[in-house]
């Protein structure tokens, strides 16, 4: 038996043979031709060939949500567009070389500048030049790379894999991935975390005789055992069952209510990204959608998003996942997150700057394209709106004022919209949770966002590891915060959720069930070990240090009529 | 010929997407732009040679425009400068 170390990327066990992913290696010509124009021409070919493969892998990538990756690519075909590259190619045929010679000069000579380059950002790009050389060379030689992977499920073990590489992976055969070299914050390393493969990197001595040989990657010790003893086999077995059983276990909780031992009922919703999450929402039998982060639209789009394109997204989630609701958060991006076209100046402190519905309320016409398009959207499903970074009673009410405005213009069109549609704010700042009274009376719930209001309160940026030390998660201020936040919402009949990390923090569960929370929205992969936590909770035991607030009597339909909830209760009903 | 001087702001330089937009803006005008740092110099619509410039934070710039179309492409770079970098 052989032990190999790395670093582990996504925690796991695999089992299985390990396929050795090799990228060919091309013998190329160095002698001299003399049809130089047939060779630029092959060039030329190949770079355009390669220019379209890259951009449909951009395509790709933005359809499937992933947006960093997508960005990868998008260099790609840029880099290809560079006249200095093209020309020392084309000068290197000139001099009687062929294509596949010029290509190979000319490319490393780029990937050698990056290399030399000091700033680890520079140096890695050297990795996209060498990414591009390969799918030259695949491409004049005419290699088929289809088959790399092999035919049967494996353990995939490459020395390294280039962003078209991992994204062109058959995931039904991967069972895990080990790389030589790569980093955490590689492509491969995204990608690994998305899918939840069990992998592992900087696994440097692991070999190529290993091919074919039977192993067992165990990423929670960070290692793949070859030609594993029989203990080790009996041991990983059953842990890789209990991992199953463990998960098996979760999946009997679907489809059974989110409800404590002594019946206290909480609404379990999923926060999501985009269209590419409905499956996982479904999946994980989230009970709706608390948080779903509209910003996808604006970041994913090179130019501002046109009120159809919006329809489309917010129309796909919503019809999928009827009757279900789905609260979707308005445009939260501000000055930290770069967006080209929205030509934002750059702030000081971007953190306290102008974001999120502080941009909306100046830019009407880009705030009314939204609104319209989720207008338009409610009438496939159950919407609800929620307007970020709110501090003042003045803001909600011209959010409330631009939305009915839009309605009215929709009616008039004769465009179809829901009866009703439920609007609430987010609560992420101390400003917004101490005047939760005042607020409540507009609105028909409230979000906790946990995270910014934890940022905001302790005056603690979450990024900044000199902070760790005093970076108290669970901080009294917060906490207390949230019970009065919450207990304002009860006093006006406002529901309110978390939609913050803190929401999925399983040693906050029973704290939050006490102060009387109505909903929590977690990422999907935690709604079921969460409603597992609730229904082991039993609140009529032991503390009793906070006192529950009065639930609002089923708070979404039958009370809602006398509530004049500002204008969307008399508007929809 | 027109020329300005900027200290770079975002925290990772001139970088890979941001450098392909400004190829992308510069193409669009007759003058040529070049970046100049130091001994260093590339031309705006050069990716790779802008990207070996290795420009960081920190780093000052001078922009040089020159060209029939020169005040239209100078505010348009001066701009996107300051949009983007």
């Amino acid at each position: 038996m052989q032990v190999y170390k790395g670093t582990k990327i996504v925690n796991g066990i695999a089992i299985g043979k390990i396929k050795i992913y090799k990228a060919p290696v091309y013998e190329i010509n160095e002698e001299l031709v003399s049809d130089i124009a047939a060779e630029i021409e092959r060039f030329e070919s190949a770079r355009v060939k390669v220019q379209e493969e890259q951009n449909a892998l951009y395509d790709k990538e933005i359809k499937e949500g992933h947006k960093d990756t997508a960005g990868i690519f998008e260099a790609h075909a840029m880099m290809l567009d560079d006249d200095d590259l093209i020309d020392s190619c084309k000068e290197i045929i000139g001099e009687g070389h062929t294509a596949e010679y010029a290509v190979r000069e000319g490319f490393e000579g780029a990937a050698e500048m990056f290399r030399n380059m000091d700033d680890p950002y520079f140096q890695a790009r050297s990795a996209d030049v060498i990414d591009l050389k390969n799918s030259m060379l695949d491409v004049l030689f005419g290699a088929d790379t289809a088959n790399l992977q092999g035919t049967e499920p494996a353990i995939l073990v490459a020395e390294d894999l280039a962003p078209s590489e991992t994204v062109k992976l058959d995931k039904s055969l991967l069972l895990g991935l080990v790389t030589r070299l790569g980093s955490s914050n590689s492509h491969t390393a995204i990608l690994a975390r998305s899918m939840n493969w069990p992998t592992l990197i900087q696994c440097h001595d692991i070999s190529d005789e290993c091919d074919g040989k039977f192993a067992i990657l165990d990423s929670y010790n960070s290692c793949i055992y070859v030609e594993p003893d029989q203990y080790l086999i009996d041991e990983l077995t059953a842990k890789q069952h209990e991992d199953r059983e463990r998960e098996a276990k979760l999946q009997e909780l679907k489809g059974k209510p989110s409800e404590t031992k002594d019946g206290y009922k909480v609404r379990l919703y999923a926060n999501i990204g985009g269209p590419k999450d409905i499956e996982s929402v479904i999946e994980n039998d989230a009970e709706g959608v608390g948080l779903f982060r509209s910003e996808f639209v604006y970041l994913n789009s090179k130019t501002d998003p046109t009120e159809d394109e919006q329809f489309a997204a917010y129309k796909k989630v919503v019809e999928s996942l009827a009757p279900r609701l789905v609260i979707i958060r308005t445009c939260d991006i501000g000055a930290d997150k770069t967006i080209d076209y929205m030509k934002l100046d750059k702030e000081e402190n971007p953190a306290l700057g102008f974001r999120a519905v502080r941009i909306c309320l100046n830019r009407r016409e880009f705030f009314k394209r939204q609104l319209r398009a989720l207008l338009r959207a409610s009438a496939f499903g159950n919407l609800g709106i929620m307007f970020p970074m709110i501090i003042s009673r003045w803001e909600v009410q011209e959010c409330k004022e631009i939305l009915e405005m839009c309605r009215k213009e929709l009616q008039a069109e004769g465009k179809a919209m829901a009866e009703k549609i439920e609007v609430g704010i987010m609560i992420e700042t101390p400003a917004a949770a101490l005047c939760a009274d005042d607020l409540a009376e507009e609105v028909d719930f409230f979000s906790l966002g946990t995270n910014d209001l934890t940022q905001y309160t302790c005056a603690i940026d979450r990024q900044s590891a000199n902070l760790e030390r005093f970076a108290d998660t669970h901080h009294p201020a917060v906490l207390r915060l949230i019970r009065e936040t919450i207990e304002a919402g009860h006093r006006h009949n406002t529901w309110v959720g978390i939609c913050g990390e803190l929401g999925a923090d399983p040693t906050l569960t029973e704290e939050f069930l006490r102060m009387g929370v109505d909903e929590l929205s977690v990422n999907p992969k935690s709604i079921l070990p969460l409603r597992d936590n609730v229904r082991k909770t039993d609140l009529s035991q032991g503390k009793t240090t906070e006192t529950k607030s009065p639930k609002p009597s089923a708070a979404q339909s039958e009370v809602k009529e006398e509530k004049p909830k500002g204008l969307f209760g008399r508007l929809f009903s | 010929m027109k020329e300005f001087k900027y200290v770079i702001t975002d925290p990772v330089g001139i970088h890979a997407r941001p450098a392909g937009i400004l190829v992308k803006e510069a193409k669009n005008f007759k003058s040529t732009t070049t970046i100049i740092k130091g001994e260093k110099s590339a031309k705006a619509t050069a990716l790779m040679k802008l990207m070996g410039m290795g420009i960081k934070q920190g780093d000052e710039v001078t922009v040089r425009i020159e060209g029939e179309d020169e005040e239209a492409c100078f505010a348009a770079i001066e701009k996107f400068f300051k949009e983007n970098f």
